[in-house]
């Protein structure tokens, strides 16, 4: 490579990680004042770039109605965070932590649809930005005079940002609750206006971030899943809460990319490798790296000691097994009530094993004190290693069945291993850096994984091929292991596990290694999720690499969240209420996704501790106490 | 739910108006299963709908198949080959539907396909492009409509060809449709011109091009000639940024599907000129199939049809035409009606072939241009899928014998 095509894709890079930095930036503002997970992120990001779109259009294609319409779309799309704020939000503040993300998932099926609705399927392509339409030449390549605008912008608005957070009030007040929301609130400041406030600048961040890619991206549906991740990846690179390390980071994985590009297929000591095909993942690779060297992220620091412990609730008893045994011989008599409906088994198979999935991420995310973003990745490695075990080592699938989830496990160690060393949300990305690299790396491996294809002919032998015989199996290996996991957060390993998560420091002091125990839970975690993984591979017949997908994967923390987070039975009733309610609105409705998100919306805020949590504190406050 | 309601209400206030002696009364509608990724690719198949939806009521105006009235269950599969698999189940055991039709992404299709091949049920893909439904994972209970991503890659190789370019640069959407449009791009071009030299590729994630850096890796790569498989809104980013960077200035570029409307009109003036594409030039076609297919749609629905109206509308005749010649509904039978199958298009007359259960539906070859501000094909022609399919010989290799 010349110097010249270096420094040309030096300033792609630049100019891609302008307005990666601005959604990145809000993001991040958000999460650090708010503590939300704003899921809903790049969905703000998408309507940015329609907005701007629909008022360019309205203004004309002149440069006051080019900057115009950029500056309609940050504050209509500002309006609309402190909007989703005021009427959702604001209502779940005190639920469980995490819970939040739930609504904002909502609210990103809601947008989905509406925006369908309103600007069609067809994706709409922007005009250039009026005077700035032209190139420049720098060193004989051509330099798009836009690209070179938003490469001004950007540290710009990082300036700007920087003396809004380090010379004014609202501030000031911004980074003592980023440090300390509670004293904050003590101290008499308006929290709510607090809130209100941050929400109206990250939603708007994400427009301005949005609209400015007019000229350079098409208004499309696809927009908001894409961005979301990278605004995530961002976020936490440059460590949670800090405004110039999601600069830095943006700009990081803007030029590494730049550079993938750039570079190609390369041959290394013969090998052939292609660079350009590691930009699938590559950001999350960067993500990784960084944080298994820097835990807290480049710029950020360790969050401030927690002080919620007093809120922590206690988990319920241990299930008794001698009153969910008839539930379960209940279910398996409904093959018998219903014998011709082999789609019934289907969902009900479905359920049973995202049950199994569900509740194996709840011992993370419950009392082991791990949220995973990445459970999808031990999922879709048991449902590949049992597929791959029975088509290409020709092993029976019993045998398969039962090798798959040890497969998985073994990954979780692996990853695991890494994870532990982390805590909350860079914990959280950094399972999901993982799975997202296992997911690539099926996605690629053609030969042994099908690549995007995945694999068909993933049939369970003949005394299996009734599905009501497949639904049994499935029942009780499913319950024999939501069982064993229930069991297990009982045991002194379970108990040691929350002390751990409550409180890590006593729990070493008497003599707990908090560190080993929850790397053990996670590979087991792994290998429960395996379990359901292999056993849906067979249910299916075909397996492709969406198993191990960021979609997978927060279905997964949506059931749990759905359910109740601090309940036991929790993550069953969410994984079937969203399995049965997605299939049915599907069949019911068009416009089955905004529905679907409606219905989840009202979920979260009639019971803001999980349909579970919810229904168990009812029946509590009905029950006369006894 | 919806529409399936109106299909029915039609075809029985039809029934009610036809002499009042309800025809179809005795044993109700023929009920086919359809399901696609609706929410996940809607350029591409709200149209699609529209297609199908104008033909079930034109055949039931028509007298239907076997003097039943067509109603088509139509669901969305959530656009992951899971929740396919359980839809189709949906499908066949609650609905009843006779076989199933339909899906667009191929992995979706592979998972429907083989689940057909399990429940020995016929599927006719309408239009997943995969080369493997009909070949290396092709069976006998799966038919295909569109012409396939090798078919259409083989179309333009007779104009690369003739340009004789040396240096090709290749970028592709990184998943199996643009991975194996490169791939038979490569094999078909080699063998024609021995002294071709790929000099870069590019795999770009789906939907999240990074295009300027893309176009510019390649203007670095100083080709003759680019080969592009990318669509949508990849298609419209790397357009735009090549574009300005002056890349596609005195370089030929063939990019497969993007004469197809769903992605050729939001490029309006961008669109760039001189491109040779696949794709479908709906204003310009003058065959009387197609005349009548493009008046009765712009008729019922006040827009103009895109790829997709074609390909639905062209499923539901492949539907009615099994069902009449095989003159009943068992599956077998339906199957091997299936089987040598000819009828009519908008496109022409097709035949599903025997050797390898692949259409015969072609597709408009031609370049790109601008007329006022929109994207147009010009210097088009019709090229029959049955001369852009290998030959029989190394069909049968590839193809499994079941």
């Amino acid at each position: 490579m010349s110097f010249a095509s270096i420094l040309a894709q030096l300033l792609n890079g630049l100019a891609g990680a302008s307005s990666l930095f601005m959604v990145a930036a809000g993001l991040s503002l958000i999460f650090g004042v708010t503590r939300v997970v704003n899921f809903a992120h790049g969905s703000l990001y998408m309507l940015g770039l329609y907005v701007a779109y629909s008022t360019v259009e309205f203004l004309g294609r002149t440069p006051l109605g080019f900057w115009g319409a950029i500056v309609v779309a940050t504050i209509v799309i500002g309006a609309l965070g402190a909007l989703i704020e005021i009427a959702i939000l604001r209502r779940i503040y005190r639920a469980p932590e995490l819970f939040q993300l739930l609504a904002t998932f909502a609210v990103v099926l809601v947008i989905k649809d509406v925006a369908l609705a309103i600007w069609g399927a067809e994706e709409l392509v922007g005009p250039r930005a009026p005077g700035l339409s032209r190139t420049v030449e720098i060193m004989g390549r051509r330099v798009p005079q836009y690209d070179l605008a938003l490469i001004v912008i950007a540290p710009l608005l990082l300036l700007g940002l920087w003396l809004a957070l380090t010379r004014t009030r609202w501030g000031a007040l911004v980074r003592a609750a980023t440090q300390d929301r509670e004293m904050v609130g003590a101290l008499g400041v308006d929290e709510r206006k607090l809130f209100t406030g941050v929400f109206f600048v990250g939603a708007a961040l994400a427009g301005l971030g949005g609209a400015l890619q007019l000229p350079r991206e098409p208004a499309n549906l696809g927009l908001d899943l894409a961005v979301i991740a990278d605004a995530f990846v961002v976020t936490v690179v440059g460590g949670l809460g800090s405004i110039p390390g999601a600069f830095i980071a943006a700009i990081l994985i803007g030029v590494v990319k730049a550079f993938c590009i750039a570079l190609g297929t390369q041959s290394v000591l013969g090998l052939e490798i292609s660079f350009s095909k590691l930009t699938l993942v590559v950001e999350f690779l960067v993500m990784a790296i960084v944080l298994v060297v820097r835990p807290y992220g480049l710029l950020g620091r360790p969050p401030a000691q927690q002080r919620a412990v007093g809120e922590i609730t206690t988990l319920p008893n241990m299930p008794d097994w001698r009153r969910w045994l008839p539930f379960v011989a209940l279910l398996a008599l409904i093959p018998f009530a219903a014998p011709d409906d082999r789609y019934l088994l289907v969902l009900l198979t479905d359920i049973a094993i995202l049950s199994l999935f569900a509740v194996s991420l709840h011992v993370l995310m419950g009392p082991s004190g791990m949220v995973s973003f990445g459970h999808a990745a031990y999922f879709g490695v048991a449902a590949y290693a049992a597929a791959i075990l029975m088509r290409k080592v020709q092993l029976p699938m019993e045998v398969a069945v039962a090798v798959a989830p040890f497969v998985a496990g073994a990954v979780a160690l692996v990853y695991g291993w890494f994870c532990v060393r982390l805590s909350g949300v860079y914990l959280a990305m950094l399972t999901l850096a993982f799975a997202q690299i296992t997911w690539s790396v099926i996605f690629q491996w053609d030969s042994l994984t099908g690549g995007s294809n995945g694999l068909t002919g993933v049939w369970p032998p003949a005394w299996l091929a009734d599905k009501r015989v497949y639904f049994w199996l499935t029942l009780v290996l499913c319950a024999l292991g939501i069982g064993l996991l229930w069991r297990m957060l009982f045991s002194p390993f379970g108990y040691a596990l929350r002390a751990g998560r409550d409180s890590p420091l006593r729990a070493e002091a008497i003599g707990i290694d908090v560190r080993r125990l929850q790397w053990f839970a996670f590979a087991l975690a792994g290998a429960f999720a395996g379990l359901g993984g292999a056993l849906f591979a067979f249910s299916k017949g075909s397996i492709s690499p969406e198993l191990a997908s960021i979609a997978q994967s927060t279905d997964a923390l949506v059931m749990v969240l759905l359910g109740g987070v601090e309940t036991i039975t929790g993550p069953i009733a969410g994984a079937a209420i969203f399995t049965w309610l997605k299939d049915e609105l599907a069949r019911r409705t068009e416009y089955w996704r905004s529905v679907f998100g409606l219905v989840i919306l009202a979920l979260v805020l009639l019971f803001p501790q999980g349909v579970v949590g919810g229904l168990a504190m009812l029946w509590r406050r009905v029950r006369p106490a006894s | 739910m919806l529409k399936r309601r109106q299909v029915v209400v039609a075809a029985t206030a039809l029934a009610a108006v036809s002499g009042g002696r309800a025809p179809f009364a005795q044993q109700g509608p023929i009920r086919i299963g359809e399901l696609n990724s609706y929410k996940n690719f809607p350029a591409f198949l709200e149209p699609y709908k529209k297609g199908w939806e104008l033909a079930v009521e034109e055949f039931n105006k028509a007298g239907g198949a076997l003097g039943r009235p067509i109603e088509i269950v139509s669901r969305d599969d959530g656009g992951t080959p899971a929740d396919a698999v359980r839809v189709a189940e949906e499908l066949l055991s609650r609905e009843r539907v006779a076989f199933l039709v339909g899906t667009f992404p191929s992995n979706v299709g592979l998972a429907v396909s083989d689940f057909a091949k399990q429940r020995k049920t016929l599927f006719i893909a309408a239009e997943p492009l995969s080369d493997k439904i009909v070949w290396d994972q092709g069976h006998r209970y799966t038919y295909r409509l569109r012409a396939s991503t090798y078919m259409q890659t083989a179309m333009l190789i007779p104009d690369a060809v003739k340009l004789k370019k040396k240096r090709w640069a290749i970028v592709f959407p990184n998943y199996e449709y643009g991975q194996s449009a490169t791939a038979a791009f490569k094999k078909l071009l080699k063998a024609q011109q021995a002294d071709v030299e790929f000099v870069t590729e590019q795999a770009t994630p789906l939907g999240r091009i990074e295009a300027g850096a893309v176009a510019q890796a390649i203007a670095d790569a100083k080709p003759d000639a680019i080969f592009s498989s990318l669509f949508g809104p990849d298609l419209a980013k790397f357009v735009r940024e090549g574009n300005s960077r002056e890349l596609f200035k005195g370089r030929e570029v063939f990019n497969l599907l993007a004469g197809e409307p769903e992605y050729l009109d939001p490029l309006k003036e961008e669109t760039p000129k001189g491109w040779y594409v696949t794709g479908y030039p709906w204003n310009e076609i003058k065959t009387p199939s197609h005349q009548k297919f493009l008046d009765a749609y712009q008729a019922k629905f006040k827009d103009y049809p895109r790829l997709g109206s074609v390909v639905g509308y062209a499923t539901i005749q492949s539907t009615v035409a099994a069902i009449r010649k095989a003159g009943s509904l068992d599956q077998e039978k339906l199957v091997d009606a299936m089987s040598g199958l000819t009828h009519d298009t908008p496109f022409g007359s097709i035949t599903y072939r025997a050797i390898d259960n692949q259409s015969t539906m072609g597709a408009y070859v031609g370049q790109i241009d601008v007329k006022d501000g929109k994207g147009v094909m010009v210097n088009w022609r019709y090229v029959d899928g049955k001369d852009a399919l290998p030959p029989d010989d190394e069909v049968r290799k590839m193809r499994p014998a079941n």
